[in-house]
C-alpha cells in the first residue's frame, strides 16, 4: 500500500500564516503603546526637550543663577569658535583618542586569541579580562590614583625596585604634563579593554573551523592562518570597536575629572570637562550650550562618516 | 519558529494599569521626600558641604538640636565639597525649591533658590552666589527675636555678609590655613620654646632654617602641605607683603613683584626638599601622621583627623611671618545662607532661624571639635574657650585671616582658586619656574576677567 503525501507549496503556507496573524495586528499595537509610553515620556522629557532647550539657550546669556535671560544672537557661537581653551580641550580629546584606540584594539585581539586557544583556563581568563569593566569609574580611578602615588605608590615602587626609576626623581604620573595623559589612557585601557575583548572573542569563535582545516591541509602555519584568515575575518568587529571607541573618546570626562581635574596645566582638560567648567563652575549655561552643540555636531559627523563606511561594506 | 503568543484582543485592565502606573511613577519621582510630610514637627532642610572631620561634629550638633527642639524636624544633607555643592545650591535656588538653610562659605554669598532652606556656605562665596536671585536676605529683627545681634560678631566678618545693605549670611566660624607641628620631632630638632610651643620666626630665611632643622630629623621633609591647594599659601604670603588684588571692570590691580616673591617661596621650598613636590590632600596629612614631616601647613579643620591618629603629639600655631612681621593667613568663614524660596512658609522660616541661632550660640563645640574659630563673640570671649587647647594657641588667626579677593569668580572652590591651584601645583613640582607661573596665572586671571559676569 502506498500512502500519498502531498507537500503544500511554499506560497500557500505563507498565505495561511499571514491570515492567522492578520487579525491580531491591530490590538497588539494599541497595547504596546501603553508599554512604550513611560519610556517615551522619559525620552521626550529628559532627552528631546533638553536638546531643544539647549539650542535655544545657546543663543541667550542664560545663567545658572536664574537671573533674567536675554537673547544675544550668535555671540556665544562666535566666542566658542574663537576660544583657544575650547580648541585645546578638543585637541586633548583627540590626543586621548589617538593614544587609547590602538591599544584598545590590539590588546583586545591578543587577549581574545589567547583565551580562544586556552582550553582549561578559558573560563578563568574570560572572567579575569572582563572583570575590570564591571567596576564603576569612581572605583577604577581610586585604585589607579593610589597606584600612581609618587611616594609609595605601586607603580613607582616597582619601577624603583627594578632600578628603572631613581627614588629622588619619582615620576609624578598624574601631575606631570608629559605623563598625565598616558596615565589616564593606561587606566582606561585596563578598565574597558574587556568589552572589546569579548566582542573579538565572539567573532573569533564564529569563524567556521572548516576554513582553518582547509588552510591546514594546504600547509598554512599558525602565523599564516592568523594573517590570512583570522584578522581579515575580524575586520567588521574592528570597525565596530573603532566606532564605539571614537564615540566614547569624544565624550570622555569621568576619568579626567576624577584623576587629574583637567590638570596639570590643562594638559588633560577635555571637551566635556570644559563644558562642565563653563556651565557649572562659571554658571554660563548659554555658552556651555553652544559648546555642547559644537561637540554634538562633531560626534554627528563622525557617526555619519562611520555609518557610510559600514553600509558600503555591506553592499 | 513558534508564533508569538497572541496579545489580548482588547487592552485589558491589567495592561492599562501597568502603563498608567509606570507613567505615574515618572511624575512621582520628581516629588520631594515623603518622610518630611510624615515625620513630626516643622521640616527644615539644611544643606552643607562638610564631609570631613568637622562634618561629624556638625552631625553631633544637629542631633543635640533635634533633642532640644522636638517640634522641628531637621533634615541635613551633606554634598561633596566645592563645585558640586555650590552648583547644587545655585540650581536648587534658581528653581525656587532648595533647602531652607545652607552652610556656605561667606566668600560665596554673592554667588548662590529651589535649594535648601538653609545652606552652609563660605562667606567668600556670598558674592558669587548672586544674592537677590539665588539667596534670600535675612532681616536683623528675625535674628534679634532669638537673641542674635550684629555686635556679637567681629565687624570685618559681619560686614562681609552684607550685600547692598542687606544681610545674606550669618557667619558661624573663621577657618584658616595654620601651622601644625609634631612636638616630638620638633623637640629633637630644637625648634621649640621651653614651654613646648613652636619657635617664632621672622622672615623667609629664618623659617627655612627651622624647616631645615626639622628635615634633618625626619630625613624627608620639613613641612608637609597640599600641593594641589597652593592658592592658600600664595595668598597668605602675598598678603603678608600687603599685596593687593583688586578686580575692576575689565582690569585688575596686582603687584607683580610681591606675587613673584610669594611664588618663589613655594618654588624654593620644594626645590630644597623642605616640602613635597607633590602631595594631594590624603598624602599631605599622611606625611604628618607618619612623621615624614615634622610640620604640616593645612587648614585648622584637619585637627579632627589628626586627633584620631594614635600617638601623634601635635599642636597648632599661626602661619609663620615671612614678611613685615605679618602672620597673615588665607582663610574664609562658614556661614548660613538662605537659598531663594518662591514663598516661605512662616513656620518653616521661623524654625530655620531658630536652627541658625542655636548653631551659632552653641558653636563652642564647633570650635573644639572642628578646630574652627567661632565668630559668635559671647562664645570666644567666654572663659571656656579662652582656655581651650590648642585653639587658644592660634586664636589670633581671626585678626590675621585674609579673605580671597572680591569678584564673582573668586572665593572658596571658585574659578580663580581652581585656576591658580592648577598653576601653583606646577610650581611645587618644579615644572614651572616662578616667572612662568606668574605669567600663566596672570593670563588665567585675564581670561576670567574677559568673561561676561553671569551673576549680575
Amino acid at each position: 500500500m502506498t500512502v500519498k503525501t502531498e507537500t503544500p507549496d511554499e506560497a500557500s503556507a505563507a498565505t495561511a500564516r499571514q491570515e492567522a496573524l492578520a487579525p491580531q495586528k491591530k490590538p497588539r499595537s494599541l497595547a504596546g503603546l501603553w508599554f512604550v509610553l513611560p519610556f517615551f515620556a522619559a525620552y521626550v522629557l529628559f532627552l528631546v526637550w533638553p536638546t531643544i532647550l539647549g539650542l535655544y539657550y545657546s543663543f541667550t546669556d542664560k545663567s545658572l543663577t536664574g537671573r533674567p535671560v536675554s537673547w544675544i544672537g550668535l555671540d556665544n557661537w562666535a566666542e566658542a569658535f574663537g576660544d583657544q581653551r575650547a580648541w585645546d580641550a578638543l585637541w586633548n580629546t583627540a590626543v586621548f583618542t589617538l593614544y587609547s584606540t590602538p591599544p584598545l584594539v590590539i590588546i583586545a585581539i591578543i587577549l581574545a586569541l589567547l583565551v580562544n586557544r586556552a582550553r582549561k583556563m578559558g573560563w578563568f581568563l574570560r572572567m579575569a579580562f572582563f572583570a575590570p569593566f564591571v567596576l564603576p569609574v569612581s572605583v577604577v580611578t581610586m585604585i589607579w590614583m593610589w597606584m600612581y602615588q609618587p611616594d609609595g605608590g605601586l607603580v613607582n615602587h616597582y619601577l624603583q625596585l627594578l632600578g628603572i626609576q631613581s627614588p629622588e626623581a619619582a615620576t609624578l604620573w598624574l601631575q606631570d604634563e608629559n605623563t598625565a595623559m598616558m596615565a589616564v589612557v593606561m587606566t582606561t585601557v585596563w578598565w574597558t579593554v574587556g568589552f572589546n575583548f569579548l566582542l573579538y572573542l565572539a567573532a573569533i569563535q564564529s569563524i567556521q573551523p572548516e576554513v582553518y582545516e582547509a588552510a591546514a591541509i594546504d600547509g598554512a602555519n599558525w602565523w599564516q592562518q592568523l594573517w590570512g584568515i583570522t584578522l581579515p575575518l575580524l575586520k567588521k568587529t574592528t570597525g565596530l570597536v573603532i566606532v564605539l571607541q571614537l564615540i566614547a573618546s569624544l565624550r570622555i570626562f569621568d576619568q579626567m575629572y576624577l584623576m587629574t581635574a583637567g590638570g596639570p596645566n590643562r594638559a588633560t582638560e577635555v571637551a566635556i570637562h570644559y563644558i562642565y567648567i563653563a556651565g557649572f563652575e562659571g554658571f554660563r549655561i548659554g555658552y556651555a550650550s553652544a559648546l555642547s552643540y559644537v561637540l554634538f555636531v562633531l560626534i554627528l559627523i563622525v557617526s555619519i562618516v562611520q555609518f557610510r563606511i559600514f553600509s558600503r561594506e555591506e553592499d | 519558529m513558534p508564533p508569538v503568543p497572541s496579545p489580548p484582543g482588547n487592552v485589558s485592565r491589567r495592561t492599562l494599569l501597568t502603563g498608567a502606573t509606570a507613567t505615574a511613577g515618572l511624575g512621582l519621582a520628581g516629588c520631594g521626600s515623603l518622610s518630611s510630610e510624615l515625620g513630626g514637627g516643622t521640616p527644615v532642610k539644611q544643606w552643607n558641604l562638610l564631609a570631613g572631620g568637622d562634618g561629624a561634629v556638625m552631625t553631633a550638633m544637629h542631633e543635640e538640636f533635634m533633642a532640644a527642639n522636638p517640634d522641628i524636624n531637621l533634615e541635613a544633607t551633606t554634598f561633596a565639597w566645592g563645585t558640586p555643592f555650590y552648583t547644587r545650591v545655585v540650581m536648587g535656588a534658581a528653581g525656587g525649591n532648595a533647602a531652607d538653610v545652607a552652610t556656605s562659605h561667606v566668600s560665596r554669598v554673592k554667588s548662590g533658590g529651589n535649594a535648601a532652606d538653609v545652606a552652609t556656605s563660605h562667606v567668600s562665596r556670598v558674592k558669587s552666589l548672586s544674592p537677590g536671585t539665588i539667596l534670600d536676605h535675612i532681616e536683623l529683627s528675625e535674628l534679634e527675636e532669638f537673641g542674635i545681634k550684629g555686635e556679637d560678631f567681629p565687624e570685618a566678618i559681619w560686614d562681609k555678609c552684607f550685600v547692598d545693605d542687606k544681610l545674606y549670611a550669618v557667619p558661624l566660624d573663621t577657618h584658616a590655613l595654620v601651622n601644625y607641628y609634631n612636638r616630638d620631632i620638633c623637640a629633637q630638632a630644637n625648634v621649640l620654646n621651653p614651654d613646648g610651643t613652636l619657635l617664632e620666626t621672622d622672615g623667609v630665611e629664618e623659617y627655612f632654617d627651622l624647616l631645615r632643622a626639622v628635615k634633618d630629623v625626619t630625613g624627608e621633609y620639613g613641612t608637609s602641605l597640599d600641593t594641589l591647594a597652593g592658592w592658600r599659601q600664595f595668598w597668605a604670603f602675598y598678603r603678608q607683603q600687603d599685596g593687593e588684588m583688586i578686580f575692576g571692570d575689565g582690569d585688575y590691580e596686582m603687584d607683580d613683584g610681591k606675587a613673584l616673591a610669594a611664588i618663589e617661596v613655594l618654588y624654593k621650598m620644594a626645590e630644597e626638599g623642605l616640602c613635597p613636590t607633590f602631595a594631594d590632600g590624603g598624602q599631605c596629612a599622611a606625611n604628618f601622621e607618619n612623621g615624614v614631616s615634622g610640620l604640616v601647613q593645612v587648614g585648622n579643620w584637619e585637627i579632627a583627623r589628626f586627633r584620631l591618629f594614635e600617638g601623634l603629639d601635635f599642636s597648632m600655631t599661626e602661619m609663620p611671618a615671612l614678611y613685615n612681621g605679618n602672620r597673615y593667613t588665607q582663610g574664609d568663614s562658614h556661614g548660613f545662607v538662605f537659598p531663594h524660596h518662591n514663598s516661605w512658609d512662616p513656620e518653616v522660616r521661623k524654625a530655620t532661624i531658630a536652627y541658625v541661632a542655636y548653631m551659632v550660640k552653641n558653636s563652642f563645640e564647633w570650635g573644639a571639635g572642628g578646630g574652627h574659630t567661632p565668630t559668635y563673640l559671647p562664645v570666644t570671649e567666654g572663659e571656656d574657650y579662652q582656655n581651650l587647647q590648642p585653639n587658644a594657641e592660634y586664636a589670633n588667626v581671626v585678626h590675621n585671616v585674609q579673605f580671597d579677593p572680591d569678584a564673582w569668580f573668586s572665593g572658596s572652590a571658585a574659578r580663580l582658586l581652581d585656576d591658580s591651584n592648577a598653576v601653583l601645583n606646577q610650581v611645587y613640582s618644579q615644572a614651572m619656574t616662578p616667572d612662568v607661573a606668574l605669567a600663566t596665572m596672570k593670563s588665567r586671571i585675564e581670561d576670567l576677567l574677559a568673561l561676561p559676569n553671569p551673576v549680575e
